[in-house]
């Protein structure tokens, strides 16, 4: 049976992580990790929403060791934990917030637990330093996508598949050079980006992780402070934009990477320029992991992970080969320029990106018809609502006669992720549905838009 | 020191209904808010329900907070909670703190 150890790093005293700066070494981890394992209930699957990296990190190791397999779903809405719980009936949560809301049974994390091995895990605290392989076969994650029929669609992933894309990848990126690198993340290690780039792109290349989360720019430029050279930003298009746009002072980074949405090589530059750093950007999907990457700053062109390749089938594009384990069709519009290259031109119509969350019209169609009272209603993507952050935003055109917008988005706040809630939400007589009965997004948005300007006051 | 001293300061401004305008006036621009600024709540949340700003709306009034007021938010502050919890409070928190 072919495994694949959890962790890179050759030493028991290599550091894995950092939090609050202490420094947490691969034994100390490793003992975690164990100690965890033992106190979970016996159950198979796993809701891990530890919001401190470190947290979440041994929770995700301790189901590893203990052939449990974690559920990464898009969001937390009360119908989403619903549809996980049926999906999974032994479900629990993992959480380290006290006042943690989700619907299912909560197991709470330890507390007094990593810097204290030997006083709480006897057991586990033995000098012999030895890593577990988890076999290659092993189901590690459920990652869900919102699908389009109002049903989470799960994609499987073997613990083979996450960790020979992060051993992809990682040299591409120059990271497993043997220097010990910090990685600051601003993604949650719950997020795809977040569990490959931050979680086990330490884990698998021998680097070291922050457990902190920063979020405003004044915390992005204190994080990357503390954090030991070379440091690495993981980040998005709109963390950058806001950092770049704040009057924050940013201490010196070695690297920044950003995924999620296209960066426009204009920001790529600026950051590049006004940090004396380099950006490197990662092109991944839910279904695949990630596959590429491109300077930014520099080219428009991909370039692959060694190994998977793209082909064309039925006007379909299709990846395959490297770590992907079967031909997998890919949602954006790919131009193929090389073997190993391809451009980017958006996503496929029904696709709707909002800040790194993923889901589609026809989902959130049905989630808004799915409200009693409603009698039609359509969302439509807003070109003109790119704010600083530079994320479009939804609107939505609802016939309910005798329902208000605000009883509308209360019903869907239940039901989909606050990002996507529309803003307007405009309630309207009829839709402007042609003689098929379809509602192109073109028409839509020429339809909202006249709404919207009537409702304009004098 | 003493009570005498405290007697003689002006009271805290406890609402400056001024900024409170002026910010409603600002999250509606750079928000694109479907409301009119004078009819936000001031004591609604502005998380979730309320006004229904979400994380990436809170980035935008960071980034205004900042070059507006010269004010850095910081998420692991005590006061980060509080100042979320209202327009008024996040009024009062800059009245309290603005550089400019």
């Amino acid at each position: 049976m072919e495994t694949i150890p959890l962790l890179s790093h050759g030493s028991p005293t290599a550091i894995i992580a950092y939090r609050g700066g202490v420094p947490i070494t691969a034994q100390e981890f490793l003992a975690d990790a164990a100690h965890l394992a033992q106190r979970l209930p016996d159950s198979r699957h796993v809701l891990n929403v530890c919001a401190d990296r470190y947290h979440f990190t041994v929770g995700l190791a301790a189901c590893l060791i203990s052939q449990r397999v974690s559920l990464l779903p898009s969001t937390h809405t009360p119908q989403v934990i619903a549809q996980l719980a049926a999906f999974a009936p032994d479900a629990f949560c993992l959480t380290d917030d006290p006042r943690c809301d989700i619907e299912l049974p909560q197991v709470y994390y330890p507390g007094q637990f990593q810097g204290s091995v030997t006083a709480s895990a006897p057991t586990t605290a033995s000098s012999s330093f030895s890593v577990p392989g988890i076999p290659t076969t092993q189901l590690a994650a459920i990652v869900f996508t919102s699908g389009s029929t109002g049903t989470p669609v799960p994609y499987r992933k073997t613990w083979g598949l996450l960790a020979r894309c992060i051993q992809s990848g990682a040299p591409r990126l120059g990271l497993s050079d043997g220097l010990r690198h910090t990685l600051i993340g601003t993604v949650p290690g719950q997020h795809m980006y977040g569990l490959e780039s931050t979680v086990l792109l330490a884990l698998l290349s021998g680097n070291a992780f922050c457990a902190e989360r920063p979020f405003y720019p004044a915390d992005i430029a204190a994080a990357v402070k503390a954090a030991p050279h070379p440091r690495v930003l993981i980040t998005t298009p709109i963390h950058l934009r806001i950092l770049t746009m704040s009057e924050v002072e940013f201490p010196p980074v070695d690297l920044v990477v950003s995924a999620t949405a296209p960066l426009s090589p204009e920001l790529a530059r600026e950051v590049e320029r006004k940090y004396r750093t380099s950006l490197l950007e990662i092109y991944g999907s839910t279904e695949t992991g990630q596959i590429a990457m491109r300077r930014t700053a520099e080219t428009a062109a991909w370039r692959l992970w060694p190994g998977v390749r793209l082909s064309v089938a039925d006007d379909r594009v299709y990846a395959q080969g490297g770590h992907i384990e079967q031909r997998t069709l890919m949602c954006d519009v790919i131009e193929i320029t090389g073997t190993e290259e391809f451009l980017l031109h958006g996503r496929t119509a029904d696709m709707v990106n909002v800040a790194g969350k993923r889901s589609s019209f026809a989902y959130l169609d049905s989630q808004l018809n799915a409200i009693p009272g409603v009698v039609d209603g359509a969302f439509f993507l807003r070109e003109d609502s790119t704010g600083s952050a530079g994320v479009a935003r939804l609107g939505a055109v609802v016939v309910a006669p005798g329902l208000s917008a605000a009883a509308l988005t209360e019903q869907l706040r239940l039901r989909i992720d606050p990002v996507f809630l529309p803003r307007p939400l405009l309630l309207v007589e009829e839709l402007p549905r042609n003689a098929a009965g379809k509602l192109p997004q073109q028409a839509l948005q020429g339809f909202a838009e006249s709404q919207m300007r009537t409702e304009e006051p004098p | 020191m003493s009570d005498k001293a405290s007697l003689m300061q002006p009271p805290a401004p406890l609402a400056d209904v001024g900024l409170q305008r002026e910010l409603a006036a600002l999250f509606v621009q750079a928000l694109n808010l479907e409301v009119q600024p004078q009819d936000i709540d001031p004591n609604a949340p502005l998380y979730g329900e309320g006004l229904g700003l979400d994380s990436i709306d809170i980035l935008e009034v960071a980034l205004i907070v900042s070059k507006q007021y010269g004010i850095h938010l910081r998420a692991d502050s005590q006061e980060n909670q509080q100042i979320f919890r209202s327009m008024r409070h996040l009024a009062e928190y800059i009245a309290a703190h603005r550089t400019k």
